[in-house]
């Protein structure tokens, strides 16, 4: 124990000496957040539409005239040609095409029915997928409005065909602001990647410069050593996970609904998962290089399946039992359920159950592989 | 026989099929300073590792203050002191906090920690460096330091791997000075080198070939041996025939 | 030349010799694109669901079958009665609730128009939007379905087509993020590692004082990596086409100019990088978390740029990446000729002999 103490001094020292840990502390979290979520925003607007009117109607004026004010469009072109929207798509000016053919007003009123044709530039993304949703949105109400306003032959079954009426209300996050979904995760992320790299750099750096020698040569014990890297930077990502919190409420007005000490206690665990991750991957490194690599592949895997950018849900079922071997998955579930739907900590225990199976795990598998003796 | 500090015998040390140390047997009482000499690439620090208990042996026995380096590693690290070719200081550390920390570690209490780490500051001619970051000292200092701190428990034995590397003639006198003052205090020393004068100054020296200890005796003995005043000629005579060289 | 020569072969075995390094470097963009390939998406599916059904008629029942068989939804255990659903929310499991009111079917049967209700998660504001729409859609479906001879009237069915992606493969637009993304990081930070390695270990200076010009270390450091990286975009260009069944509709060769262009530009960013800086880690820092940040955000590969401030827009007009990713997609995805990519391919090439100049410049001048 007395020895430990002495340990963690030196740490402690070493680490209020460093500048750069000091401004990855401070710094990095701020900056992350405030830049991140302005610039991470998956809202759809401004999606551009490049409108072929081959029928130059009333209706199909009226349905142009319904996409422009909805607010998530964006008329960029008015023609008549389909070679003209395509040039536009490919210099990017375009997201979408919406062709209405000739007859359209015509077939509709006489047939019921009319086809028209839409093109999603997929290779914009997120972009023109979500905007192309939308579309088919707004043409769905367009439809309903139709039939209100126009009488025919076959209206008399109206009347007696039963219509179901669908209400919705949203639940957490009811006015729909993308700041709530992208905050939280972006905190995570910022957790993750300084406990993740953290250690496995500050340990392979004695290894290079030759201290870690000293260390195994003297009796400190295995536990000590290794207690004595993990308690310092516990202390760091702590420090910057209550900084994350600070900045979220200030900048970004988000409290958590839930209970705070839970958040906390989840961020412990967290970080002492990804610590031992960060020591086990310097017991595999002999240089700052092959560490950084290393921790930043696997750390980019972890993102990429933890639902930060993706939703789990839609990942094949190989995907997700991967996703489910991650940390990181469980960790930012827990940190939204907590922030935005005030979930206590019976309903995560779950995911509390597999964080401490990963802490463990990964510490015992440095633990093991850390050798004194070589 | 527990009264010897350093017992080898046959030790071997391979990678693959390369034999870094060939089965070595020498022994070095206490209270000796033993010079272990060879050229570049000769083994020396790989054998000095195996009896620091950093690295295992292949084969052989050896035993470190009368605890074997197989089984025994933990209680040898309690009784040895080490100073490294990089010296292993931490350099964005004070002189003092450098002390604090390795005197912790080998369990010295905070108020011997204090004492003797003033005496020693003060002896060394530091006292005004105290407080400065080791990064700031320069080479000759450091390199003082460093011993000090590898003496600083009152170990039995202390391994010095180069220790004297990069520095003038007279910075490496009054660095032997010391070891001598640790010898006479019953410090046994193992020091590797490859300065020749140096060997002089020991009490046994050996010089290791591609491996293999060929020779061990007195500085005067082997100046006898192979007809010559200088050691620099005994071991020109040795390593002549040596198949290796270089790191 | 010859000297240049062994230089440069000395620089390959250093890279070759770090096994692990190279593991990654390799390792990486094949896992990012079978990933992005394979299992993410931007689609909604599988979505957790579950129905308080105060009615348990038919009408109900038939709905509930038809949630269960859609693939959008995950039909989970019905509750029985509000607090039920918040617990569910809470614990993750759904993000949305349909709840029939106790009368469904008599009202549906009697004066021909019933409610139901959805409770969606607005935590994911556009995956909430989107279940909405199913969810919806679904019901809609079953309407007609009562009534197979009144069909809604004045039905505008639009026909979707994708663009480029006719066959519907999964993430596309991720490939070209994926390969900015791998040369900034590849090339930035290890050839600026390296450089700054060698000065860390004091050989440098032995470099400078021989007889090699300054500007052939420099090239001798940065060929190997641009070998690497060509290696890399081939393993990326062979999976995209036979894993992932993309076609390359432009031309090869133009392809290929342009990402050398692109490397180019990486590889003096790394140069400069290397100059500035005399610590192996402060090089690392700078190169990953540095490079990394703005060529993910303001690429416009993950998030659209003009859904961003107008700081970041102007901030994007610097970041070489977001020119890469403009040609790419043209020339590798659309097929479109390199008279659509002058402008940014001139861009590229201005930035990198503006590079290039102040690398050597400062180069020259830290010799001084």
């Amino acid at each position: 124990m007395k020895v430990l103490s002495f340990i963690l001094q030196k740490e402690f020292r070493q680490i209020f000496r460093d500048k750069t840990i000091l401004a990855m502390m401070f710094a990095v979290p701020t900056f992350q957040l405030i830049i991140l979520p302005l610039a991470a925003n998956f809202e759809v607007k401004n999606v551009n539409v490049a409108f072929v009117d081959y029928d130059r109607s009333t209706y199909s004026q009226e349905l142009l005239n319904k996409i422009a004010s909805s607010g998530y469009f964006r008329i960029v072109g008015n023609t008549i040609s389909y070679t003209d929207a395509l040039e536009m798509i490919e210099k990017n000016e375009a997201d979408i095409i919406l062709e209405i053919p000739n007859g359209f007003e015509r077939n509709l009123v006489r047939e019921g029915s009319q086809k028209v044709n839409m093109a999603v530039d997929a290779i914009n993304g997120t972009k023109s997928a979500i905007g192309g949703g939308y579309l088919m949105a707004v043409l769905a109400d367009f439809n309903s409005s139709l039939d209100v306003n126009i009488k025919s032959p076959k209206s008399s079954t109206i009347a007696t065909a039963p219509r179901i009426d669908v209400t919705y209300s949203v639940w957490y996050n009811p006015l729909e602001e993308y700041k709530y979904y992208m905050v939280p995760g972006i905190l995570v992320l910022l957790l993750t990647l300084i406990g993740g790299f953290i250690t496995a750099l500050n340990i392979v750096r004695e290894k290079e410069i030759g201290t870690i020698e000293q260390i195994n040569v003297s009796p400190i014990k295995k536990w000590q050593f290794i207690l004595g890297k993990l308690i310092p930077f516990w202390i760091v990502g702590i420090i910057v996970f209550t900084i994350g919190l600070t900045v979220m409420y200030v900048v970004y007005g988000i409290f958590p609904k839930g209970s705070i000490p839970v958040l906390y206690l989840f961020a412990g665990i967290y970080l002492i998962a990804l610590l031992g991750f960060g020591l086990l991957i310097s017991t595999f490194s002999n240089s700052q290089l092959q560490a950084m690599f290393v921790a930043f592949f696997f750390m980019m895997v972890f993102m990429l399946m933890s639902g930060f950018f993706t939703s789990v849900d839609s990942m094949p079922a190989w995907a997700r039992q991967i996703s489910n071997l991650t940390p990181v998955t469980h960790f930012i579930t827990v940190v939204r359920l907590i922030v935005l739907k005030g979930s206590g900590f019976a309903q995560v225990k779950m995911e509390f159950l597999y964080l401490v199976i990963f802490a463990l795990l990964l510490n015992g598998a440095a633990i093991f592989n850390y050798r004194k003796t070589s | 026989m527990s009264e010897k500090a350093i017992i080898c015998k046959d030790l071997t040390k391979q990678f693959g099929d390369f034999k870094a140390v060939n089965k070595i047997s020498f022994d070095v009482g206490q209270g000796e300073i033993f010079g272990f000499l060879g050229a570049n690439g000769a083994g020396k620090t790989t054998a000095m590792r195996m009896l620091c208990g950093l690295s295992f042996p292949t084969s052989g026995e050896a035993s470190v203050a009368g605890f074997n380096v197989y089984k025994q590693q933990e209680k040898i690290k309690a009784n040895i002191g080490y100073m490294s070719q990089k010296f292993s200081l931490y350099e964005n550390l004070t002189t003092f906090e450098n002390i604090e920390f390795y005197g912790g570690v080998y369990g010295l209490s905070r108020k011997e920690i204090k004492k003797r780490g003033e005496d020693m500051v003060t002896m060394l001619g530091l006292a005004n460096e105290a407080k400065k970051l080791v990064g700031e000292l320069p080479l000759g200092w450091k390199q003082k330091l460093a011993f000090s701190v590898a003496i600083f428990h009152r170990p039995k034995i202390v391994f010095l791997d180069e220790p004297t590397g990069g520095v003038d003639p007279v910075t490496r006198r009054q660095f032997w000075d010391l070891i001598y003052e640790a010898a006479a205090d019953g410090i046994t020393v193992f020091v590797t080198t490859h300065y020749m004068d140096e060997a002089e100054y020991c009490n046994r020296i050996s010089i290791m070939v591609d491996g293999k200890v060929e020779a061990l005796d007195t500085p005067a003995s082997l100046k006898k041996e192979f007809n010559t005043s200088s050691m620099d000629e005994v071991f020109y005579q040795l390593a002549r025939r040596a198949q290796r060289s270089g790191d | 030349m010859k000297q240049l020569f062994s230089f440069i072969r000395k620089e390959f075995y250093h890279v070759f010799r770090d096994k692990r390094t190279l593991l990654i470097l390799f390792g990486l963009p094949v896992v990012q694109i079978v990933l992005f390939g394979f299992a993410l998406s931007s689609e909604v599916k599988n979505i957790g669901i579950t129905v308080f059904d105060n009615a348990h008629d038919n009408n109900s029942e038939q709905i509930i079958n038809k949630i269960k068989a859609s693939p959008y939804f995950l039909f989970k255990a019905p509750v029985k009665n509000y607090a039920d659903i918040e617990e569910q929310f809470k614990e993750g499991s759904i993000k949305c609730a349909l709840i029939f009111p106790v009368n469904f079917a008599q009202e549906l049967a009697r004066s021909g128009r019933a409610q139901v209700q959805i409770i969606a998660d607005g935590a994911d504001p556009n995956t909430a939007t989107i279940l909405v729409n199913y969810l919806t859609a679904i019901i809609a479906d079953y309407q007609q379905q009562l009534n197979p001879t009144a069909r809604l009237n004045y039905q505008i069915i639009p026909e979707v087509r994708q663009l480029y992606n006719e066959e519907q493969n999964g993430s596309l637009n991720f490939i070209p993020g994926v390969i900015a993304l791998i040369f900034m990081i590849v090339c930035t930070a290890l050839t600026s590692v390296s450089i700054v390695k060698e000065k860390e270990l004091g050989t440098m200076e032995i470099l400078l004082v021989s007889p090699f010009k300054p500007i052939m270390v420099l090239i001798a450091k940065a060929v190997p990596y641009l070998i690497l990286s060509i290696i890399n975009f081939i393993i990326i260009l062979l999976l995209s086409v036979f894993l992932l069944h993309v076609q390359i509709r432009g031309s090869l060769p133009l392809l290929f100019a342009e990402s050398i262009l692109f490397i180019i530009t990486c590889l003096s960013l790394g140069l400069l990088i290397s100059n500035v800086t005399n610590s192996q880690q402060t090089a690392m820092l700078i190169s990953m978390m540095g490079m990394m940040l703005p060529t993910l955000l303001f690429t416009g590969f993950m998030f659209p740029l003009e859904n961003m401030p107008k700081i970041f827009q102007f901030i994007s007009y610097i970041v070489p990446s977001r020119y890469y990713y403009i040609i790419i997609k043209a020339v590798m995805l659309k097929g479109l000729d390199f008279s659509y990519v002058w402008k940014e391919t001139l861009i590229l090439t201005g930035m990198s002999l503006f590079l290039l100049t102040v690398a050597l410049k400062n180069f020259k001048t830290r010799l001084q």
